[in-house]
């Protein structure tokens, strides 16, 4: 075969996912980012080369409290949810019977199952005042009234970290069966304790793991619009509900995607923060 | 050459299949109390059609949907009472055939001329009606505390109040508190009104959207809907009666939906006979006990086909008295909306 034709086929294999990529990524994202800069004079969009919705995201205290309010929750979130997925990922990976293990993650994954909106609304009746927990938490003499847990920030947290668990524990327990038995065993030959041998073999050796899955909770998790509008009860707005009420009566097509830029240039950010240790292949 | 905006239609268009353009179809952007097969069967049945129903919240998403469409895609047009003149703006409603919806026999407070009419052309007629108001649950909270909105959001119910998702009504609750009509609000009452709202938002244990409020007041999370009405509690009533609504003494919003025909429908005639059934008694009957949410029916003549237990739920008999305590939307123009949408969004965040 000629290197001609060659180089073609080669064209040929790439074409449907470059063009893919181009109809649904390049193309939406320059007429988003054009967007941006254009304006609204009345009710009518005027294209144009204007900085003003980028301005406003400084002048309205509640355009710059939205990206705060957003980057705090995904940040718990994340934190959060790697805390709670590696020892559970840490379990099925080495306590649990190879046998069990298929089944083990077919449970951790089980809430993947139902959609993810009636998800939202069942933690927000599970958190409502007569809900679950607050009536195990009177039942068992902890509180005398009910406390506020539905339509705060906590609940948008704990739908979010219910979620996100799962994902991150696939992701850690793909990268733990992946270490080679040997370097535990070496590491204890050579005198290091449990401690000292997951904090200077295994945590090292699964950081890519931990990285790659925070990183995909980090951009999930600071787009999300359900889960805060469902159990937040707007108590605090995050960048995309914002962007949706810019959408939904006024159409303010230029400041939605002024906002939707900003929040690419986050996740931009975070990614050259972590691509050291991201490894997309562990997953 | 391809411009931005022809893009987007492509990719809008790729994205929904395109809408259905057979003869016998007809094209609906709708307000979800559209969508109850009870309401849309009877028609499909007597004119042997399909109707395609596409829901949307926002008179912003609708029209951002129509103008990257192509003509004839859309046939009819549901939208906000207050937004018709936006939508005649835009080119995207076409005159009102004549005769299409006669409203000799609607409550003549809800006809609404100076709404559905632009430069003397009438483009829309309105559908339905309610009231943004206070929707409560009569054995949580004291129901004569309900009669006056400054005890509404009073400390006494701090942490049992939910506020509905949407300035206007909400904004428009607040001016009346304040005395202020809600036709006249302008920029210089803002400040005023932001003080209200923050004394609301202080008090509230959330702001909820449609559902959102529904499940609140529903499973006792909350026991007072700032904005909720009929088309709130009215679905809940045969399970859960003690989930009602009233008009205090200084008056509700009123809100209202029109329904027109879309510029360049592909089926004109047809949705001139689908407006006449939706305004006709029997198609207002149903529209108003939509499983969506309930609403007062503009044709009074809807009322020889309600039971009477709807109409006690509607509140029938009292419609004059709500009627004469009620006033319209707030219905800003583009520099005072985005000022009032600032406002709200600015006490969310406190």
């Amino acid at each position: 075969m000629s290197r001609i034709q060659s180089r073609f086929q080669g064209w040929g294999l790439v074409a449907p996912a470059l063009l893919w990529t181009t109809a649904f990524f390049v193309v939406p994202f320059v007429v988003m980012a054009a967007m941006s800069f254009a304006s609204l004079e009345g009710r009518t969009l005027v294209w144009g080369f204007s900085f003003e919705n980028y301005a406003r995201l400084l002048e309205k205290a509640y355009l710059w409290r939205a990206i705060i309010v957003s980057l705090e929750i995904t940040l718990t979130v994340t934190a959060v949810s790697v805390l709670l997925a590696y020892p559970l990922a840490w379990i099925i990976a080495f306590r649990v019977p190879q046998r069990w293990q298929r089944l083990a993650l077919l449970l951790a994954i089980l809430p993947f199952w139902t959609s993810y909106v009636v998800r939202s609304y069942a933690w927000l009746l599970v958190l409502a005042r007569e809900g679950v927990v607050n009536q195990t938490m009177l039942a068992l003499g902890l509180i005398s009234d009910p406390i506020t847990l539905a339509n705060t920030r906590f609940a948008t947290i704990t739908g979010f970290v219910h979620f996100f668990v799962m994902l991150l524990t696939l992701t850690i327990y793909a990268n733990l069966i992946q270490l080679p038995p040997n370097y535990r065993r070496a590491a204890m030959d050579l005198g290091a304790n449990a401690f000292q041998t997951f904090r200077h073999v295994i945590l090292p050796l699964t950081l890519p793991g931990i990285v790659t899955g925070a990183f995909l909770t980090f951009v999930l998790c600071i787009g999300d619009y359900v889960t805060p509008q469902i159990l937040g009860g707007n108590t605090e707005l995050t960048v995309p509900q914002v962007i949706m009420v810019q959408l939904g009566r006024r159409a303010d097509f230029p400041l939605a995607s002024a906002l939707a830029i900003v929040l690419m240039g986050i996740v931009a950010l975070a990614y050259l923060t972590s691509s050291r240790w991201l490894r997309l292949d562990r997953i | 050459m391809m411009t931005g905006r022809n893009l987007i239609s492509v990719a809008v268009l790729a994205a929904s299949g395109g809408a259905a353009l057979a003869e016998g179809e007809l094209n609906a952007l709708v307000w979800c109390d559209h969508t109850d097969p009870a309401l849309i069967e009877p028609f499909e049945a007597a004119h042997d059609v399909k109707v395609n129903l596409r829901e949307y919240e926002g008179t912003g998403a609708a029209l951002a949907l129509l103008e990257q469409s192509r003509p004839g895609d859309w046939d009819v047009l549901v939208v906000d009472g207050i937004d018709v003149f936006r939508a005649v703006e835009a080119g995207v409603l076409a005159p009102l055939p004549e005769g299409a919806a006669p409203t000799g026999d609607f409550f003549p407070q809800v006809v609404m001329a100076e709404n559905n009419t632009v430069d003397g052309v009438t483009y829309a007629v309105t559908e339905k009606f309610g009231y943004n108001t206070i929707s409560y649950n009569a054995d949580k909270v004291d129901p004569a505390d309900m009669e006056d909105l400054t005890s509404v959001w009073a400390d006494k119910y701090k942490g049992r109040i939910s506020i509905y998702d949407y300035y206007l009504p909400v904004m428009g609750l607040a001016a009346m508190s304040e005395g202020i009509d809600t036709a006249a609000i302008g920029e210089g009452d803002l400040e005023q009104i932001g003080g209200v709202l923050s004394t609301m938002r202080a008090n509230a244990a959330s702001v909820a959207g449609v559902v959102a409020a529904q499940t609140a007041l529903a499973t006792g999370e909350v026991d007072i809907v700032v904005g909720g009405g009929e088309w709130l509690t009215a679905v809940l009533a045969s399970e859960q009666p003690e989930l009602t609504w009233t008009i205090p003494k200084q008056g509700a919003v009123r809100w209202a939906q029109s329904i027109g025909v879309v510029e360049g429908a592909n089926n004109p005639d047809l949705a001139a006979e689908f407006i006449k059934y939706i305004t006709g008694p029997e198609g207002q009957a149903r529209l108003a006990t939509s499983s969506c949410f309930w609403g007062m029916p503009a044709n009074a003549k809807a009322g020889d086909v309600l039971t009477d237990a709807q109409k006690d739920i509607l509140r029938w008999d009292q419609q004059p008295d709500y009627l004469a305590l009620s006033q319209l939307y707030p219905a800003p123009d583009a520099d005072l909306d985005i000022e009032m949408q600032d406002l709200w969004l600015d006490t969310l965040q406190q």
